[in-house]
């Protein structure tokens, strides 16, 4: 983390300079319409022209986010605490962890929207915390059953109650998988709000981004399309850094995953 | 400190008796049979064996780690509350807990108020010679600090007994050897009853008051040796007549106990 300009992050920028470069090349030389495929020097000037319009959108998107990933991790957290207290509660509800998980959100998210039929908002938080749900709850659970066995042992010779090895033991053995999984259900609440607001479709006063882009496509304005489409990208890249900054600072001191980095 | 032998224990100065004490596990493997012991209070007692012969099993199960398959366990008068404190082959550190937490969880886990608990430890600390170390990770520290870490955390509860499974056995001969010291001078400090595993003979010749030799399988008790030199014992006692006559002996109960046929060492064996 000392080094900004280290070879992780100097490397990719230099490949990702050099593909836009190709593509503009490319756009300019077969000179492809804006319609089909516009250049990236456009795509940015409309980027710029249309922020007014693009950047309140998103932040729409990412509030549902937001709230969709606390809302995952708060319910994840609580499921996984208590799969965790039996194997006998763990083998019954799992399986139903995974059928949430295996839905398409596409499929069930009219549903969901007819449900909350005053509140799309709401509606949409929810669609999108169920596609996050699931990363969080099944490496929590994991993290939870995978204290070390000697561990266990010790606390049980001190006659630790349940509670003491839930909050002692079995929780900070479950951190770093709970991190991992976050990281993950980061970027799926951002997919999962952008699918949903697809499917509520063009109505709906609030609009977030993925209103954008469907105005944009049906309007065949396809720089703007473009346009939103790198705003939702950058946004998902964005919150998957923060929660990888957030991990590598709550296991800095102790965890394999994070202490390479701060050595 | 009185040196306590099994047959000059009256029924009043007993830590511990084992009776018939057997383990089948459930898979089968009859891990001890028939154990019988008696371990005197302030005995330092080391169990020997071939590896997989059931010493773990055996310090598991006095601890109550492990249920009892026949036969039973009879503490003495002091030790019905069962102050025991078990030190395991690794540290068993929490990593993400500095050595003041590690060591102060026992304390934490039975509800001692924290400024008591905080002395406790501070004493602890300082007894196994960690002092400036208490706001460290684990991983910061080496092995036989780590495990000197976890002799704290055992200590930490003055236990009345203490179950050690191989210690030290993940150590160089060095840090081995001063960490034995260390814990033959805490062991005449605190009065400890010690039921110490190992499978190096000179070590169990160094430290205790009796060697028991296991037999296996299944794990059984096959020798029972006093082990009369006096305390303090210097680091020449290490490769003294006296300690390499007992070296002999054990090993070639050890012998015995994998070989039915007995069998006499013909030169000096280095264990
Ligand atoms: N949990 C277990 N289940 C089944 N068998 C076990 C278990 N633990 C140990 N054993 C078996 O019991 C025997 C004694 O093991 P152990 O007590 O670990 O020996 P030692 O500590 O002397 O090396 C071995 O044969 C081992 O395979
Ligand atoms: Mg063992």
């Amino acid at each position: 983390m000392k080094k900004i300009f280290s070879a992780d992050v100097i490397a990719p920028i230099i490949i990702g300079i050099f593909a836009l470069l190709i593509w503009e090349i490319l756009v300019r030389l077969m000179n492809l319409p804006p319609y089909i495929l516009p250049g990236p020097l456009l795509v940015f000037q409309t980027l710029i022209e249309e922020w007014h319009n693009l950047f309140p959108s998103l932040l729409i998107t990412l509030q549902i986010t937001l709230m969709a990933l606390m809302t995952a991790t708060f319910s994840g957290l609580l499921v996984a605490i208590l799969f965790a207290q039996s194997k006998w509660i763990e083998r019954s509800f799992f399986p139903y962890a995974v059928i949430l998980q295996t839905t398409p959100i596409v499929a069930i998210a009219p549903l969901i929207i007819l449900w909350f039929k005053n509140n799309i908002f709401a509606a949409l938080v929810v669609c999108a915390s169920i596609v996050a749900f699931f990363p969080i709850v099944s490496n929590t659970t994991l993290g939870l059953n995978s204290v070390e066995a000697n561990l266990n042992n010790l606390f049980q010779l001190y006659k630790a109650s349940p509670w003491q090895k839930l909050i002692y033991l079995r929780l900070p053995s479950a951190l770093p998988y709970f991190l991992g999984g976050l990281r993950i259900s980061g970027g799926l609440a951002l997919i999962g709000a952008v699918v949903a607001e697809f499917v509520a479709g063009t109505g709906g006063s609030q609009s977030g981004i993925a209103y954008q882009i469907l105005m944009s496509s049906y309007n065949l304005e396809i720089p703007r399309m473009f346009a939103a489409l790198f705003l939702t990208t950058l946004s998902g890249v964005i919150i998957f850094v923060s929660l990888t900054i957030l991990s590598d600072l709550l296991l800095k001191n102790w965890h394999e995953s994070a202490i390479k980095k701060y050595n | 400190m009185k040196i306590n032998n099994n047959k000059n224990n009256t029924r009043d100065n007993l830590a511990l008796t084992l009776k018939n004490l057997s383990k089948v596990y459930a898979n089968g493997t009859v891990a001890l049979q028939n154990i019988n012991l008696t371990v005197g209070e302030g005995d330092f007692v080391s169990l020997v064996g071939a590896s997989g012969c059931g010493k773990s099993t055996l310090l598991r199960t006095i601890a109550g780690l492990e249920k009892i398959s026949s036969g039973e366990i009879k503490w003495g008068k002091k030790y019905l509350a069962q102050k025991l404190a078990f030190v395991f082959q690794e540290p068993v550190l929490m990593p993400w807990a500095k050595v003041v937490d590690n060591v102060g969880l026992p304390l934490k886990l039975s509800g001692v108020p924290q400024s008591q608990g905080r002395l406790r430890c501070a004493e602890a600390i300082h007894l196994v010679g960690l002092n400036g170390f208490e706001k460290v990770y684990p991983r910061q520290l080496s092995g036989g600090m780590k495990m000197r870490v976890s002799l704290a955390r055992a200590l930490v509860t003055q236990p009345s007994i203490m179950l050690m499974d191989e210690p030290f056995g993940a150590l160089d001969e060095i840090t081995r050897s001063k960490l034995n010291r260390d814990l033959l001078t805490l062991w005449q400090q605190q009065g400890w009853t010690v039921l110490f595993v190992t499978h190096n003979i000179s070590e169990a010749v160094y430290l205790s008051n009796r060697v028991v030799v296991i037999g296996a399988p299944p794990g059984r008790v096959v020798a029972d040796i006093p082990i009369e030199a006096p305390l303090p014992r210097s680091e020449y006692f290490r490769t003294s007549h006296l300690c390499n006559e007992y070296c002999r002996e054990i090993w070639a109960h050890l012998q015995e106990a994998i070989n039915p046929t007995p069998f006499e060492p013909k030169r000096t064996l280095k264990p």
